[in-house]
């Protein structure tokens, strides 16, 4: 009878937590257009999988009167649960309890699923909506933010890191997700700045909303700090779903299969790219055509467009895609999207994830507003990424692999396993315009009809480097393929690289250009 | 495809039909910087004039204070000159890179 009374006391002590900052609050945050943290940890997991811990955690503030104060679960839901079967840890801040304010108690309970996470060897998902630091304790909560962003690098690499952005995350707070693989954003409800705009206002004078500054949007398209947009919370949990039937649990095992399955057969793979290098056509379509169920995952899609990257699968198995597209900027690589590829090729490397690299571009970008963004040293991330990967590197010269460009996508100078080349493939120092116009300056120059011999002497270097046979001859592409024959080559590449073994020289870490 | 509304993009000589993406559309052109233009390097208030038109000034010789992030800035002139023009007050705020004032 004890026992069946404790029981009863539980269940209401429960009832009572479970409704974080109250009815008021909860209705002021369904005001915003946002769900609970609890709701959106439902949303995310599998039905009935989630473990809660730390329920009855309580702030440990004393000063200002907060001892007075309770603050229920002290702002933060964390647990364990499953998305299609898969162990994940979660932790979502609830901004009905003190604004999802982050105090010392409330960095204990993410730290200690963050430690669950690396142990356990599951992948983390972070979901923040937090007003910052909880002022009233001072440089504890400073010292519990230091250590999440310690424990976010230290798990890089091991364990994959989600966040997501549902409501405000600002100052400090940004640093965690800015260090996680992917960052999540919704339409009109996250904001991430580091210094919000009344400050900017006070200080510089200048006027901007949240949204202007760091809204979902700008992060998506501008800054680049976010991976996935979508317009409401429901397709963000939809994506988040979706990435991690694409991923690892950890950086030891591999993605789990799928059945294999065939390409749709709208996408045509003859009928995609046009003869003329300079015409554009969209890249994702090649993808599509040699992906199982023409089913591409993109990331980043709204930002550097000239550079595609995402994952899809090959004969079952998840395979990272990058690929210049023509249809954006003619497909150059610039600062922008030399980040994005860069980071991408690293976490398909920590994660066991093989890359297939499509190639059709003119080099870099050339511009003074590039030269000074530092084009060198964020391009040289791209060539750091892909010569330091040991997992499997297949690529596809489509049509132009010009200069400097050509070496940086994942070339067989870089290492790559296999590299095959369509047959319009023209792998050349620079597109033949520019070459003739400098091999043959004083020809030109001198001859009666300049225009006449200009044109002569790039159909000439045409002829002679425009095509895929120079580079084949010195064995840099292994081998010249019809494009329809493009997915047995690779599904047949992959399958042989299954057990790639390689060893790089043993040091403490590298120094990548960041 | 259709490329009706696309645009050009010309890299070594060869003329690509693709989208051209905003940030490079807006992207601000070099401007080689004139020492006689005192900028404001940074968005602030103008805290107070030090010269007046027609005055001499040298090298690294005190123009402005300029208040920004709580902090006073000495601006200072970069070459030898006259003061041509002021063109601000005391108290404007006023945006990053706004000409300040102009020596000759």
């Amino acid at each position: 009878m004890a026992l069946q009374s404790k029981i009863r006391e539980l269940k209401e002590k429960r009832e009572k937590l479970l409704l974080g900052g109250g009815e008021q609050a909860i209705e002021k945050q369904k005001a915003l257009g946002k769900r609970t943290a609890r709701e959106r940890i439902m949303s995310l997991l599998d039905d009935d999988s989630f473990n809660e811990y730390d329920l009855f955690v309580e702030h440990d503030a004393r000063d200002f009167d907060m001892d007075k104060k309770s603050l229920p679960t002290d702002g933060v839901i964390i647990g364990t649960g499953t998305i299609y079967g898969a162990p994940v840890a979660v932790f979502a801040q609830d901004f009905t309890v003190a604004g999802g304010s982050l105090g010392l108690m409330h960095s204990r309970k993410i730290t200690k699923i963050m430690d669950h996470a690396l142990k356990m060897r599951v992948p983390l998902i972070g979901i923040n909506d937090s007003g910052g630091a909880r002022i009233q304790e001072g440089v504890n909560s400073l010292a519990g933010y230091g250590e999440i962003f310690f424990r976010n690098t230290i798990s890089s690499g091991v364990i994959p890191q989600i966040s997501v952005i549902l409501g405000p995350c600002a100052g400090g707070a940004v640093y965690s997700p800015a260090l996680t693989d992917f960052v999540f954003v919704v339409d009109n409800i996250s904001k991430m700045f580091i210094t919000g705009p009344e400050v900017i206002k006070t200080v510089l004078g200048e006027e901007v909303s949240m949204e202007d500054l760091g809204g979902a949007r700008v992060h998506s398209e501008i800054t680049g700090n976010a991976h996935f947009f979508a317009s409401s919370e429901e397709e963000c949990f939809d994506q988040i779903k979706k990435l991690i039937t694409f991923i690892p649990w950890n950086n030891s095992r591999k993605a789990r299969p799928f059945e294999p399955a065939e390409p749709l057969e709208k996408f045509n793979i003859n009928k995609i790219v046009p003869d003329d290098p300079t015409l554009p056509y969209d890249v994702r379509d090649v993808i599509r055509a040699v992906v199982d169920k023409s089913d591409f995952f993109e990331i980043m899609e709204l930002y550097a467009k000239n550079i595609v990257i995402g994952f899809g699968r090959m004969g079952g198995k998840t395979t990272g895609f990058v690929a210049n597209q023509p249809l954006e900027m003619a497909g150059v690589l610039d600062v922008d999207s030399s980040d994005k590829a860069a980071r991408f090729i690293r976490f398909c490397d920590s994660f066991n994830i093989p890359i297939i690299t499509l190639v059709d571009l003119p080099g870099y970008m050339p511009g003074v507003d590039q030269e000074h963004a530092g084009v060198i040293r964020h391009g040289a991330k791209v060539l750091y990424a892909y010569s330091e990967a040991t997992v499997p590197k297949l690529t596809v010269i489509i049509r132009k692999a010009y200069g400097g460009g050509y070496i940086a996508m994942s070339s067989r100078h870089l290492r790559a396993d296999f590299v095959f080349a369509w047959p319009a493939a023209e792998i050349a120092v620079m597109g033949p315009e520019g070459a003739a116009n400098i091999i043959f300056r004083k020809e030109i120059m001198s001859s009666d009809d300049p225009d006449g011999t200009r044109r002569q002497k790039i159909e000439e270097y045409k002829q002679k480097f425009a095509n895929p046979y120079v580079a084949a001859s010195r064995g840099y592409v292994d081998a010249v393929i019809e494009p329809s024959e493009t997915r047995k080559f690779l599904l047949h590449s992959l399958a042989v690289s299954e057990n790639k073994m390689i060893q790089l020289p043993e040091k403490k870490h590298g120094l990548p250009p960041f | 495809m259709n490329t009706d509304k696309l645009g050009r993009l010309n890299i070594d000589s060869t003329h690509y039909t693709t989208r051209i993406s905003r940030k490079y559309a807006e992207r601000a052109h070099f401007k080689k910087a004139n020492p006689k233009h005192i900028l404001s390097f940074i968005p602030g208030t103008v805290l107070d004039i030090l010269v007046k038109p027609g005055q001499k000034v040298s090298r690294g010789e005190h123009l402005m204070i300029l208040e920004a992030m709580k902090m006073q800035n000495l601006l200072k002139a970069a070459t030898d000159g006259t003061v041509k023009k002021i063109s601000v007050k005391k108290g404007d705020k006023v945006a990053k890179g706004s000409v300040l004032i102009v020596l000759e």
